[in-house]
């Protein structure tokens, strides 16, 4: 059994809350007394049906306000795979929540009225998991009860929307069309859309091709901390212990040290206490290597015929997530893994319109939910590969050094 | 590429470790809190391989209430004899008697609500400023909203509006003198994970999550042991069952469940096959209102 992270994105008028509780409800991930609860809240607000929606709102502030302020992780599964959702809200000042979701995501689901077809807030969705280089992306066409589950309007969203992910670059686009409310193609295929020959929206996700999402090719280890028992049999033991974030580490392998550029060997790795002959992302580890060199924490131990960038220049794609705005000069802490650097916004090039993808030239600042393109020094050398090549060492934030909020995102170019 | 390919526990596993070692790597003065609940005694097995042939970098530390199951209080003391890691006891008893606190009345009088009390002194007294537990998303709504670290302020206190945004494997340790962050490294697992794991990893447990025999009375559909803790009525009918606790929380708030279950494998069957959640089934204090976890965390309750 293997693990899927997805980002459900949309807002509650597209039915991502009942498209959540659905797949909850449906997968049995759903206990009495949660359902009880449901009843009782439901009965509060309005007469019928239980209302699945009410299953993904958390707080009482949200709930007394009818809206999702934050990023919720829901969790179910099937015989086949565990399932992590981050359910982010959808309108645009929640750009930074959706981000945040999308970090982590390996597939979005990306809800579409079937009365609305591609809107604005479709592009923006489709725009970020771009950005956030999502690898898979379902566009769940919802509501086709309200067009009398009309092929013709399906395709005819279908070919909107394929135009929108040729713009984008997205390639792995699978749609589906569904109706949460009554869980037509949610779990089981429906009838109703007996002109669809492809799987449910769970079949899907359930068989969706994943592993070959984790890159063994460019091994990359930042190190966490240095274990050192120093105790009497343990003298001279000195092990890097850290995560693997891509790649294969072997015995005998040739590494060099980031950023410092000191070469050595891997003597030996040990996975949970036990000593093994090659391990590989995502485990976490412990590499000890021949030479005794100064490594600390912050550093990436990479193989040596195959190196990621080192620079102390960033050009990023950077989304700002404080109320506080972003002005150029303004100098951050910025946290790449392990590393922390200081750095200073130098240049912002334009600001990009997350619902249009026009550039904006000539700005100065950033405001809370700007998705910018700027550029980046720092104090000293980080190493580091192209978001887009492996996001696993792409991704950096900036925190403020006064207040120690994390203020933005960068997905380094 | 097979060979390469990880088990879902795995994934979990790997995840749980990174965030430790973030922990070690980014705090001078971090604790991890043991309850002697499966979910802590998760935690101290994942400390084993994050850190070993190393020590820990934190203590272990437990906030007693006084109302503990004393099986689980004996796998406490075994299990850190057995690591040889050290243990920090905080009793509620010595808080309420220093800050004159009132212990709470009625039928099950739990300290729970004071615990938080006895939590805030212990991380002042030690200058915590990292505290790791092993809460998860899938027990409750407003943990489901929480983030990995979770700063507090001065007061322990939680403001879900105020979160730090958390991408990818990228965690935010900063904080100011007087702050502290609560960190969940088991966040992203299900109480079906974490049994699957203690059956993979052959993790042992107290005794009292295995059924057993117990004198029990029924109160409003759930069990509770009958202990010196709590207040027996007239109309209260003691009856002994074979049950087992699928949470270890105090003897007052925490409720067991009728079972035959003798082994993890049964215990998973029962799991798999039962319709009410771990909370509501177990936990007597998260019924007074529908929000009275967001509460107590917002007061700085794990």
């Amino acid at each position: 059994m293997d693990l899927l992270r997805f980002i459900t994105a949309g807002s509650v008028d597209d039915g991502k809350s009942t498209l959540i509780g659905r797949l909850l409800y449906d997968s049995k991930s759903i206990m009495v007394d949660q359902l009880q609860a449901l009843e009782k809240q439901t009965k509060n607000k309005q007469l019928g049906e239980i209302d699945l929606a009410l299953l993904t709102d958390g707080l009482r502030a949200e709930r007394e306000q009818g809206i999702t302020i934050d990023v919720a992780y829901k969790y179910f599964a099937t015989p086949k795979r565990k399932f992590i959702i981050a359910d982010a809200p959808g309108h645009i000042q929640y750009t930074r929540n959706m981000v945040t979701g999308a970090s982590t995501a390996d597939l979005a689901i990306i809800l579409i009225d079937a009365r609305n077809g591609v809107v604005e807030q479709t592009r923006r969705h489709s725009i970020i998991s771009s950005l956030l280089h999502i690898p898979h992306v379902v566009v769940a066409v919802n509501k086709m009860d309200l067009v009398d589950y009309s092929q013709d309007v399906f395709n005819n969203i279908v070919i909107d929307y394929a135009e929108v992910a040729r713009s984008l670059g997205l390639k792995e686009v699978t749609y589906i069309p569904i109706s949460a409310v009554h869980g037509d193609n949610i779990v089981e295929k429906s009838e109703k859309l007996g002109w669809y020959e492809g799987p449910s929206l769970l079949h899907f996700l359930e068989e969706v091709e994943i592993q070959k999402d984790i890159n063994l090719t460019d091994a990359r280890f930042p190190v966490q901390y240095v274990i050192r028992p120093q105790t009497d049999e343990l003298h001279d033991y000195r092990g890097y212990a850290g995560k693997i974030i891509s790649g294969i580490y072997r015995k005998g392998d040739a590494v060099t040290v980031q950023p410092s550029g000191i070469q050595s060997k891997i003597q030996r790795i040990e996975l949970g206490g036990k000593e093994v002959e090659e391990a590989f992302a995502p485990q976490s580890v412990i590499i000890h290597l021949e030479d005794d060199i100064d490594i600390s924490r912050g550093d990436v131990i990479v193989r040596s015929d195959n190196q990621p960038k080192v620079s102390q220049e960033l050009e990023v794609f950077l989304c700002w997530m404080d109320n506080k705005p972003l002005t150029t000069g303004n100098k951050y802490l910025l946290q790449i893994n392990s590393r922390v650097v200081r750095s200073v916004v130098k240049n912002i090039e334009y600001k990009l319109d997350v619902n249009t993808l026009q550039k904006e030239y000539g700005v100065s600042t950033a405001g809370l939910n700007d998705i910018i393109k700027a550029s980046i020094k720092t104090a000293s050398p980080v190493p580091y590969d192209a978001y887009q090549q492996l996001r696993e060492n792409g991704g950096a934030i900036l925190i403020d050094e006064t207040s120690h909020v994390t203020v933005g995102a960068c997905m380094i170019q | 590429m097979s060979k390469y390919r990880l088990d879902y526990l795995d994934h979990l596993e790997s995840e749980a470790i990174h965030i430790m070692r973030e922990v070690a790597g980014q705090f001078e003065r971090p604790a991890l809190l043991f309850s002697g609940g499966k979910d802590s005694i998760t935690l101290v097995h994942l400390a084993l391989k994050a850190f070993r042939p190393g020590k820990f970098p934190f203590p272990l530390v437990h906030i007693d209430t006084g109302h503990n199951f004393p099986e689980a209080l004996e796998f406490r003391d075994r299990l850190v004899d057995e690591i040889g890691e050290r243990l920090i006891v905080r009793k509620v008893e010595d808080t309420i008697k220093a800050k004159n606190l009132t212990e709470p009345k009625g039928k099950f009088a739990s300290r729970n609500a004071l615990q938080t009390y006895t939590l805030l002194d212990t991380i002042e007294e030690f200058k915590f400023d990292a505290c790791i537990g092993g809460a998860r998303r899938d027990e409750e709504k407003a943990r489901a909203k929480e983030r990995i670290f979770s700063v507090r302020d001065e007061f322990g206190q939680w403001d879900p509006k105020l979160q730090r945004p958390e991408l990818w494997n990228i965690y935010n340790g900063k904080i100011h003198k007087g702050e502290n962050v609560r960190v969940f490294p088991i966040s992203n697992w299900t109480e079906l994970d974490v049994w699957n794991y203690i059956r993979r990893e052959k993790i042992a447990l107290p005794s009292i999550y295995f059924a057993h025999e117990r004198d029990v009375i029924e109160h409003e559909g759930q069990l509770v042991a009958v202990s010196d803790f709590i207040k027996l009525d007239d109309t209260d009918v003691v009856v002994r069952k074979k049950v087992r606790y699928r949470t270890v929380g105090d003897m007052t708030c925490t409720a067991a469940v009728e079972s035959q279950a003798t082994s993890i494998d049964d215990i998973i069957n029962e799991i798999t096959a039962t319709k009410t959640s771990e909370r509501g089934e177990t936990r007597i204090d998260d019924k007074v209102s529908e929000a009275a976890m967001e509460d107590r965390k917002k007061n700085g309750y794990f």
